[in-house]
């Protein structure tokens, strides 16, 4: 397996009794509840673990984007991917994603891409999302159109890296008189894309079709989504007349390890709760703006819902029983991700080794454990 | 009373329609929730004209067709539709939405109007004074917000809505947001050519409207050439319902000083 180091980069001093008084802690969270002096500190401790995650052997260190909210301080997050190219030297740096329908010119996005493989002499990875819904909130853009803006953003910034220009681009969100990327990406013919997904079908058949074998990672999902979703790839790569690598599926999940299961759970249970309940939990009408995914979807995701009953606080134990997080032993986590592994032949990993309020210490020692005593069980 | 549902087609878009009454033409568009029923506000215009009420392409179970992209291609999609309704000029009354598809179909061409009633209308903007966000509320304050008697509201809230029903609120809802999402409820470009809508206007607003505020009432009123304003108050976003038989005459009123 390969393993990324991913990070979020919440922020972690956030007042939770405040943080409560608000719909979410997205877009209409008072920004009064950021202090610099803090924050910057954060910023200064999240580098520090992200360049870590190279020296203790990860093959790649990973952010993305996020806006308006404490859950991750990235909204630019390709210039965290700057600063970690000049404090790195080996690892591949991942940017998954980009938000792509949230910009009105894609093509900065395939500039700003060109112009980190370039500085990084080829060791960047592009991820391609829409945003979750909340964004759509944040940013003002059009949930309707989400899917029509990213697949021409996709194919716009794809042509802009791969067809000699200057070219003209004609589309119904983007209509571009000159595209001319420059610099050229430094890998031939484009760094590699991902696509973190929650596992939309849709998505999966597009991601799969032969002319792109993007890497698909199922993100934050359950045991079983996450082995139902890689294995529709699978199937949908075979429906193409081909077998999917292992490197072309993977899935991403928070990680705790200690000593004991007892004590992992000691102390990963604050950092996971929060992550779940204070950080990302939102409420439907800003997660599922109407667009945002199919109407169909929309639907049965609702009636999903509509069963379940009313969204109640998630305990580390709901969340370890699902699968969604991986906490315990050394043993146990092995045994947990080896099979994963085994049931979809997946060959990517991507942990989140800190997840809401872990403090540092704890975090560079979960690190340090899954790097000695998962990582190298794991390996090919 | 209640209208018989029927379909409509004009070019490639089948719509729903309803239609009850006798006289003149009068065309209702509704707002963003979509086709409201058959509201006892509709049957009293009805005792005196032959009120039309179409469902917008997108919405409930009218067409979708993919070129329909804004307000702007619903405007023109109403223009074939007037085309075809009657000979004679029509009455066009707007409500939220339905007020500013009437009114981009009013700057474009007046010749099938015979007077505009725009009541709490979309469309335009006054800075300073945003509109309610309607897409961030809860379903419950959704449904709060869009009355000042928090009666109404309770009689909706105590309505659990069947699946069927669910679904079509949920595909009005994907319309909404489409034709609605970004710039919020307005166009920019509408502002600048309001003195195209050469025909009698009348301008309705709840006084205490949390979602669209009545002071953008006097914008209308100082863009629109031949306008009236007038304000109903303790009443919110949704006249029709909440003060249906005062909104119903002052419709009437306006109509018969207007007759032709």
């Amino acid at each position: 397996m390969k393993f990324t180091f991913f990070h979020l980069m919440p922020y972690r001093p956030l007042d939770m009794v405040e943080r409560h008084k608000h719909r979410a802690g997205w877009v209409l969270l008072p920004n009064a509840l950021y202090d610099p002096v803090k924050g910057a500190e954060e910023y200064q401790s999240y580098l520090d673990q992200l360049t870590y995650a190279e020296e203790l052997g990860f093959d790649v260190i990973a952010v993305n984007e996020h806006h308006q909210t404490a859950y991750g301080l990235m909204p630019a997050p390709n210039l965290i991917a700057s600063a970690l190219i000049q404090r790195t030297k080996r690892a591949k740096i991942a940017i998954v994603g980009r938000a792509l329908p949230l910009v009105n010119n894609p093509v900065n996005i395939a500039e700003e891409f060109a112009m980190l493989d370039n500085l990084s002499k080829g060791r960047i990875i592009t991820g391609f999302v829409r945003g979750i819904g909340n964004e759509y909130h944040a940013t003002g853009i059009n949930p309707y159109f989400s899917h029509e803006r990213f697949q021409e953003a996709h194919d716009l910034i794809v042509a802009a890296w791969s067809r000699p220009g200057p070219f003209s681009f004609e589309g119904e969100q983007y209509n571009l008189r000159y595209v001319n990327c420059w610099p050229r990406p430094y890998q031939t013919p484009h760094p590699p894309i991902w696509i973190p997904s929650m596992g939309s079908s849709e998505t999966i058949r597009w991601a799969a079709a032969p002319e792109r074998k993007y890497t698909f990672l199922v993100t934050f999902s359950g045991r079983d989504l996450v082995a139902r979703y890689l294995n529709l790839y699978r199937d949908q790569a075979k429906d193409y007349g081909y077998e999917a690598s292992g490197d072309q599926l993977g899935w991403a999940s928070p990680v705790y390890v200690a000593e004991t299961d007892e004590r992992a759970k000691e102390e990963a249970r604050d950092g996971m709760e929060s992550l779940f309940n204070d950080f990302l939990a939102v409420p439907w009408e800003m997660l599922m703006p109407p667009g945002y995914t199919s109407l169909s979807s929309m639907k049965n995701t609702m009636r999903m819902r509509k069963a379940l009953g009313a969204q109640k606080r998630h305990s580390l134990e709901d969340l370890m029983a699902s699968g969604t997080v991986v906490v315990g032993s050394p043993q146990t986590v092995r045994d947990e991700l080896a099979r994963l592994r085994d049931v979809t032949g997946a060959n990517n990993l991507v942990t989140m080794l800190q997840f809401g309020v872990l403090n540092d210490e704890l975090t560079r020692r979960n690190m340090e454990l899954f790097a000695s005593e998962v990582m190298p069980h794991l390996r090919d | 009373m209640t209208a018989q549902e029927q379909t409509h087609k004009v070019r490639d878009i089948t719509v729903r329609l309803w239609r009850d009454g006798g006289g003149a033409a009068l065309v209702y568009l509704h707002g963003s929730a979509g086709y409201p029923g058959w509201l006892p506000f509709f049957a009293r215009l009805a005792e005196k004209f032959e009120v039309v009420v179409p469902e917008h392409p997108g919405f409930g179970k009218s067409d979708n067709p993919a070129w329909v992209r804004n307000v702007g291609d619903v405007a023109m999609y109403y223009l074939d539709f007037l085309d075809g309704l009657a000979a004679q000029r029509v009455h066009l009354v707007g409500h939220s939405l339905g007020g500013w598809i009437a009114a981009e179909l009013a700057v474009r061409n007046c010749s099938r109007l015979a007077t505009l009633t725009l009541i709490a209308p979309a469309g335009i903007r006054v800075k300073g004074v945003p509109s309610g966000d309607n897409f961030i509320w809860s379903p419950e304050e959704a449904i709060r917000n869009l009355y000042y008697d928090q009666s109404f509201a309770e009689q909706r809230l105590a309505q659990v809505p069947s699946e069927e029903e669910a679904d079509l609120l949920l595909t009005n809802r994907f319309m909404a947001a489409k034709l609605g999402w970004e710039p919020r409820w307005f166009n920019p470009g509408l502002e600048r050519w309001l003195h195209r809508i050469t025909v009698p206007t009348l301008v309705l607003w709840g006084a205490e409207d949390k979602y669209l505020p009545s002071r953008y009432a006097q914008a209308w009123g100082a863009q629109v050439p031949d306008v009236m304003v007038d304000m109903i108050p303790e009443c919110g976003h949704m006249p029709l319902v909440e003060k249906a038989e005062a909104t119903a005459d002052k419709i009437l009123g306006f109509l018969a000083g207007r007759r032709q």
